[in-house]
């Protein structure tokens, strides 16, 4: 019924529930359908926001039946999900999960998929409403959506849907991105393909447009006029480990700031959108990928490292090209720093500085908006570069929080000066657990809602900031190494000394 | 940790909970409103606890203001802080002014409301006239009572409505938000082009009863009858049927935890929907501090659509 009745716009109490479906789930024997999204989705059913229909279907190369395809998921809602598991929550979801074991090249899987899928529309009410979620690598794509046509599996009947959700990494540069793209959307339509960018439903992400827009303080300031610089750091303590496999060739450049980063730099930096709408909000970052001015001397734009063997942390531990599984000459680069600079009035003259890395001091993404020097001449401190320049930090992960950096008085009766913070913390002023960014990207693709999700478009812009970048990188020999537990390559400071800033020790 | 200070005033209250916020590093910094509750004290403790336990979702000052109703006749003033493990992730002031009639309540709690921050008052015992014409009410954004204490149905309901103002809300309206969202989602996905006819079946005297009519009925603009039958056991809303062009939508309690959905061309379904604690009924008021006017409407306007089965 539209518009529905009982939905009075002025009704803020009533959730919006998703409607009777069913999420196929392609590499569910791998660990983020385990570690993240089968504990998502028990946290969205215990919050009420599933349909008691809703139905979770593995395919997978194990001879799994239902049954032990249910005690895994029981497992692994026990060690991961938020909420205390409820036999009754679990008995509702547990009677819509089901197990299909084939390979992604074998037709009489997808057949006996289409069987399941056509069961749990008739005894679990799912309404031929279906989400495939693709966990697994790109190369795969085609082979299963292929897989997916030939069993009539790809187009719903009148009023039903059918969504793929795909993870990173959206191709390895702009021609592959394309490619990627349009394998998936010959056979889905554009609006039907979510792209998960995890980053885009953390909490803290979201505040940035609350932070920006909801409040009339900062939007004034938000220019290159108040605005010296922005620092975007997203550094991992530890090296690739169980990855490398997958990093190596890849690399921090193209596996974080591609994405992660540059999503984070399009919400900082972007136009107050016309409306928090989907289209809205993707048409303003948009906008200020497109802007992002080519690199013009890369050598002097960009730095890159890989990190050393070393000592850290009370620690002996490998440098990259000793880790298992990567070549004694691999140029891949496992610290990645550039300079970007936004060519429009709001930005002209404040860079934004983007790195990423692993081994670096301790684990931490955050902003760093960092303000021009006051006038120098009422306080020495100023002139003699004691006192910092003032910051705002929008601290995204861990402690998620924002930080704000001013001088005050010191006590006393001399007129001194020093920096001091004032700080909220998610977890001090709202103590309820906030939900994992899984749960509300999977309802949001469940909802058909896309807010959070970024369109081809803006992967292609993101891919054309830094296609130059890595061209430069693949005629260079290795990357500059660096001692694990330090904050990455003596060229990445001299990125920021040559513009006579320093980073900040995040 | 848990102060007691006899006879005393609300400056030296304060003064106590800057001391004790320095000595226990305990800030109170991230704290987003005030909570009032006005008490006759006799459910003081579970009333404390429902409010600590909200807090974890909206970090919040607590200020109970326990007045028995047979106190002593001396003039002055009690009060006990909490802080730490003794009061969630709150600061609990409980006063107890003595000398019936002496004491100002406004003037009494004034010093120990946040700054800047939203007031929300709660009266988990009493149901006054009108809660804007209190004193509490009266410095209070946001007014919440229970009308499940008058326990008299529809009459009880018309007596909170003229006392309504804009900010007034309700608990035994919170109480069939589950029910509420459970039925426009249904809707959101059946196909359907006309409801012609909804009715409610539960104990008559239950407000939230009667309010889910009165919404029924005001969003879709027709009679809903209530019928009086619920099985033993099952203390407010027993069941909903909204009969549509595409067949029956009903909703059925099953027992505490579980309602039944039955829905046309689709299997039946249990649906989790537990009967919820007080806290968590207090944390959904506390989510929005603008007036729900919706529950005004359906409050002032929504109930004459409600009928009697026969």
């Amino acid at each position: 019924m539209k518009p529905n009745p009982l939905r009075l716009p002025e009704d803020r109490r009533l959730a919006r529930i998703a409607g009777p479906s069913s999420l196929v789930i392609f590499g569910v024997t791998g660990d983020l359908a385990f570690k993240k999204l089968i504990p998502a989705i028990y946290d969205l059913a215990a919050g009420g926001l599933l349909h008691p229909g809703f139905s979770v279907v593995g395919y997978g190369r194990r001879d799994w039946d239902d049954e032990q395809f249910r005690a895994l998921i029981k497992e692994s809602i026990a060690a991961h999900a938020r909420e205390d598991i409820s036999e009754q929550v679990f008995n509702t979801l547990a009677g819509g999960l089901r197990f299909v074991e084939g390979t992604f090249d074998d037709d009489s899987g997808f057949t006996r998929l289409a069987e399941v899928l056509a069961e749990l529309d008739a005894e679990r009410g799912t309404a031929g409403n279906h989400a495939y979620y693709f966990s697994i690598p790109p190369s795969q794509f085609p082979v299963v959506t292929e897989g997916l046509a030939r069993a009539g599996l790809t187009q719903g009947a009148k009023g039903q849907w059918r969504r793929v959700i795909i993870e990173k990494p959206f191709g390895q540069d702009e021609a592959s991105a394309a490619e990627l793209n349009q394998t998936v959307e010959r056979v889905f339509p554009a609006e039907a393909v979510f792209r998960i960018d995890h980053y885009l439903g953390k909490e803290t992400v979201q505040n940035i447009l609350a932070l920006r827009f909801a409040n009339s303080m900062y939007e004034p300031i938000w220019n290159a006029h108040y605005v010296d610089h922005v620092q975007i750091t997203m550094a991992e303590d530890i090296g690739v480990g169980s990855r490398a496999g997958y990093y190596d060739g890849i690399g921090a450049a193209r596996d974080v700031i591609q994405n992660h980063l540059l999503q984070l730099l399009a919400l900082t930096a972007m136009e107050e959108p016309v409306s928090l709408k989907a289209e809205d909000v993707r048409a303003e970052k948009e906008k200020v990928l497109a802007a992002v001015a080519p690199l013009g001397h890369i050598p002097s734009a960009a730095a890159r490292g890989h990190y050393l063997s070393g000592w850290q942390g009370g620690q002996h531990v490998k440098g990259y090209l000793e880790e298992d599984g990567i070549p004694d000459d691999s140029r891949t680069e496992t610290y990645a720093a550039i300079r970007l600079e936004v060519n429009n009035r709001r930005w002209q003259g404040a860079p934004f500085y983007l790195r990423a890395g692993k081994r670096l001091g301790r684990r931490v993404t955050e902003i760093a908006v960092v303000f021009k020097d006051a006038p120098a001449h009422l306080f020495p401190e100023i002139k003699q570069g004691q006192l910092g320049q003032n910051a705002l930090v929008i601290r995204v992960q861990p402690d998620e929080g924002v930080t704000m950096r001013f001088a005050s008085k010191v006590p006393g009766p001399a007129m001194q000066v020093r920096n001091v913070t004032m700080d909220f913390g998610y977890g001090h002023a709202f103590t309820e657990t906030s939900p994992e960014a899984y749960e509300r990207l999977i309802l949001d693709v469940l909802r058909g809602d896309a807010p959070l999700f970024p369109r081809h478009r803006e992967v292609e812009l993101s891919w054309r900031i830094l296609d130059p970048v890595m061209r430069y990188w693949e005629e260079q020999g290795q990357p500059e190494g660096y001692l694990p537990g330090t904050w990455g390559p003596a060229s990445a400071d001299q990125l920021l000394v040559r513009d006579n800033r320093v980073w900040r020790r995040p | 940790m848990i102060i007691e200070l006899k006879d005393t005033t609300s400056t030296q209250i304060q003064k106590r909970l800057i001391q004790a916020r320095e000595e226990g590093g305990a800030v109170a910094l991230g704290r987003v409103l005030t909570f009032l509750i006005h008490t006759d004290g006799a459910k003081e403790e579970k009333v404390i606890q429902a409010a600590n336990d909200a807090s974890r979702e909206h970090p919040m000052r607590i200020v109970v203001i326990s007045e028995p109703a047979s106190g002593t006749d001396t003039p002055g003033l009690d009060a006990e802080i909490r802080l730490g493990g003794d009061a969630g992730a709150s600061e609990v002031v409980i006063l107890r002014p003595t000398g019936q009639g002496d004491n100002y309540l406004a003037g009494l709690v004034n010093g120990l409301l946040l700054p800047d921050a939203p007031v929300v008052t709660w009266w988990p015992d009493q149901c006054p006239e009108c809660m804007a014409d209190t004193e509490l009410g009266q410095i209070s954004q946001r007014r919440i009572l229970d009308s499940l204490e008058m326990g008299s149905g529809l009459s009880g309901l018309e007596s909170v409505a003229r006392g309504y103002r804009p900010g007034d809300t309700d608990l035994a309206w919170s109480r069939i938000t589950g029910w509420r969202t459970q039925l426009a989602a249904t809707l959101d996905y059946l196909d359907v082009t006309r409801i012609d006819s909804a009715r409610v079946a539960g104990v008559p005297d239950n407000p939230s009863v009667m309010l889910l009519a009165g919404w029924l009925g005001h969003t879709l603009g027709h009679d809903v009858s209530v019928d009086a039958t619920a099985p033993m056991g099952i203390g407010g809303v027993h069941e909903v049927v909204l009969v549509t062009d595409a067949g029956e939508v009903r909703l059925t309690r099953e027992d505490d935890h579980t309602v039944q959905l039955s829905v046309p061309n689709q299997p039946d379904f249990s649906l989790f929907l537990p009967r919820r604690p007080l806290a968590s009924l207090l944390a959904e008021e506390l989510r929005r501090l603008a007036p729900d006017t919706v529950y005004g409407e359906v409050l002032t306007g929504g109930l004459r659509w409600v009928r009697h089965a026969s």
